[in-house]
């Protein structure tokens, strides 16, 4: 059967690789099992292995899924240029984009399985959903079809692909036309998780989900240009420089709507001088003494403003080792700014005004790299297999029509 | 934990999750697919509680009591607070500790008392108070104190957020948590504004001789691992007829703790509510707490 020999060539492709490949997967697999064993320490204790108490009751493990969940959504910053634009050098690697979306939300998913006090009922969701009351059940269902449309616009293409044909955009356009706005929808609805708390002035705020929208468009971008310029390295897939300025253009205007709302939000807190500023004061100069998460807010703000200004200047954004500096120093500073320093003085001082100094314990740290690295693995393999079935070099086709196909191959017109 | 007892951990990690325990395997899977409370009839409620007493029985090696006792009708529940009454002795915490059967480690209290110093800035904002004060005597001179536990909202954030109706709240004003159903997921601790829901971070323990063996399904039954759970008023106590005052209430020293029936106008609560100087925490929030703070003097 062509289907089982095609499963066989796809396991073919996984597993043939130079040194550098099965070292890189190597590694992904000992923090992954080391994860493993954390978890497992965590199912028998409880969460009491984390750091996270009654005062800060959700910790590193929601700070990622937070962060993560921007990540998802920033494929929408090459799905809007390439589909409703048409800019050719973004179109050809859009389904890369929205291959690391299917990736992220797994990790989101995750990151919010492992913070569960009782994952096995975790089915409870299903049967008693408090639909459409609990912001959650929205964001379970929001991710989860995230998800769905994600796989589904890969899974076509790479099938097409594997056919040897060209996408019809007729069964695209509506996946694109309703991932653009559920892009945007899985980073409202998380930022909605957290807004809508009235108990937590510090999430409270009405700029929240712009906040989230313009800080997810600066770090799932950066970490893609990133991911691109490696894999364009170490495999044959080929990444246009236009299109990786392009989206460092993008980045600049995204991180500019970013800082304005953050300082936006600074300067309410600060000049109105309300009770209401404890966590911002814990955040950026430490409350009573307690200054644990100064420094690093501290980094995040030098992080942003240092990339913000790389990205600024066209001349510095077009040359690679500048934009790579940028681009890493960006993804630092969303990742602190809208991770730990987002999810955490919601917390601190408490709703009875205690301050508890929350920072992750090891359980959580290894755990946390190991969905990380699940991520990597995963996203490894993806492109591992989706490069050559993408190429035309893997199909359902005989052998002898490869070659011929390989170079009828162009990406899709209409 | 160190990664000596891993292989024991791993072992008994992978074991309690696949595998049901040698000696009790139906029990195993009957609470894993425990329905949910507000869905069992009568008779399902009959099995859960005898099934759920035979565990307690082989764990404490005592018969413990599970009620299903339902609301009283024509009856809502209110607290009352004096504040120019309580001297800070904390026996209402103690008192919750034992008659709910919380965890004694890890510790798991439903009542706070906030230390303040007088001429402290209050109520709006309790950064300024200290719950880990321990003076020789109450109350220390000079200070003053405010207890703060579940406010059994009339319009409960916590309710709001829980994303499998995990808590509601019952017809008699008072807000509950099906522990069997709750998945963890901490949603309602985000969302109360009075830092009265509890985590079970870890396995919950209570010496056996100091468990309490009257106990309610939503209530004061013993707690399980990874759950959230809240003051109920006492509802094993409150629930029966005639109905018994809350724990803090009976051992309030100073008689600054008032209870009673909201519904009932010649109860003692509508009496206070109705002379008394009156408020309510972080009334802005509109959460409408059923829990009344009065000054008496």
């Amino acid at each position: 059967m062509t289907l089982l020999q095609f499963i066989r060539d796809l396991f073919k492709e996984i597993t043939k690789g130079n040194k550098a490949y099965f070292i890189w997967l190597g590694l992904l697999s000992i923090v992954m099992l080391n994860a493993l064993v954390s978890y497992i320490m965590q199912l028998n204790n409880g969460l009491i292995v984390t750091h996270m108490r009654d005062q800060v009751s959700w910790g590193f493990y929601i700070s990622n899924f937070t962060f993560l969940v921007g990540v998802a959504a920033a494929a929408v910053i090459l799905v809007i240029p390439s589909y409703i634009y048409h800019f050719k050098p973004i179109k050809e690697i859009v389904l890369f984009g929205e291959m690391m979306a299917v990736t992220a939300v797994l990790m989101c998913l995750m990151f919010i399985t492992a913070d569960l006090g009782k994952p096995l009922v975790a089915w409870h969701l299903f049967i008693t959903p408090n639909f459409p009351r609990s912001i959650l059940m929205w964001d379970v269902i929001v991710l989860n079809g995230y998800l769905i449309l994600n796989t589904l616009a890969v899974f076509y293409v790479l099938f097409s692909a594997a056919h040897g044909r060209e996408y019809k955009m007729v069964i695209m356009w509506p996946l694109v036309l309703i991932s653009i706005p559920w892009a945007f929808s899985i980073h409202t609805v998380t930022a909605f998780l957290y807004n809508g708390l009235s108990s937590r002035p510090f999430w409270n705020a009405s700029i929240t989900a712009p906040r989230f929208i313009a800080s997810a468009m600066c770090s799932g971008p950066a970490l893609m240009i990133l991911v691109f310029q490696v894999a364009r390295k170490v495999s044959d897939i080929v990444v246009n420089d236009k299109a990786i300025f392009k989206i460092a253009e993008l980045i600049a205007y995204a991180m500019g709507i970013n800082l304005f709302l953050y300082a936006s939000e600074i300067f309410k807190e600060f000049y109105s001088q309300s009770i209401h500023l404890a966590p911002m004061e814990y955040l950026f100069f430490g409350l009573k003494g307690h200054t644990l998460l100064v420094p690093f807010t501290w980094v995040a703000m030098v992080c942003n403003l240092t990339g913000f200004v790389i990205f600024m200047s066209p001349k510095l954004r077009n040359r690679f080792l500048f934009l790579n500096i940028a681009c890493v120093l960006v993804f630092i500073g969303v990742y602190i700014e809208k991770g730990m320093g987002f999810v955490i003085p919601g917390f601190v001082p408490d709703t009875l005004g205690e301050i508890y100094d929350y920072l992750p314990s090891y359980i959580e740290l290894s755990l946390s790299a190991g969905i990380w690295a699940f991520g990597a693995f995963f996203y490894t393999l993806l492109l591992k297999i989706a490069i050559p079935i993408y190429k035309g070099e893997l199909s359902f086709l005989s052998h002898n029509m490869r070659h011929s196909l390989r170079d009828l191959h162009k990406p899709a017109v209409h | 934990m160190n990664r000596r007892n891993f292989l024991k951990t791993a072992a008994l990690g992978v074991g309690g999750i696949l595998l049901p325990a040698k000696d009790s395997p139906a029990s195993v899977w009957e609470s894993f697919f425990q329905k949910y409370y507000r869905e069992m009839n009568d008779k399902e409620k009959k099995d859960v509680v005898a099934r759920l007493e035979k565990e307690y029985e082989e764990k404490y090696k005592k018969h413990i009591k599970v009620k299903t006792n339902a609301p009283l009708p024509k009856v809502l529940y209110g607290y009352g607070l004096d504040l120019s009454r309580c001297v800070g002795c904390r026996r209402c915490v103690y008192a919750c500790v034992t008659e709910n059967n919380q965890s004694r480690n890890p510790q798991i209290q439903y009542i706070t008392v906030l230390q303040f110093e007088q001429g402290e800035k209050w109520v709006s904002d309790l950064e300024e108070s200290n719950k880990y004060y321990n003076p020789e005597t109450v109350p220390a001179p000079e200070h003053f104190y405010m207890p703060v536990q579940c406010q059994q909202c009339e319009k409960p954030p916590c309710v709001k957020v829980c994303p499998t109706q995990a808590t509601w709240k019952e017809p008699d004003g008072i807000v509950v948590v099906d522990y069997n159903w709750c998945i963890g997921c901490r949603y309602c601790m985000a969302a109360c504004p009075y830092n009265a829901r509890k985590f079970n971070w870890g396995e919950p323990t209570i010496p056996v001789d100091e468990i309490n063996t009257e106990t309610h399904y939503l209530g004061n039954r013993p707690r399980i691992k990874g759950a959230v759970e809240k003051c109920t008023f006492c509802i094993q106590r409150v629930r029966e007829n005639p109905g018994r005052y809350p724990a803090c209430v009976e051992v309030c020293p100073v008689g600054a703790r008032k209870f009673g029936n909201l519904l009932d106008p010649e109860s003692e609560i509508r009496v206070l509510i109705e002379t008394k100087r009156v408020f309510r925490l972080k009334e802005e929030l509109n959460t409408q707490p059923k829990f009344y703070y009065f000054f008496s003097l």
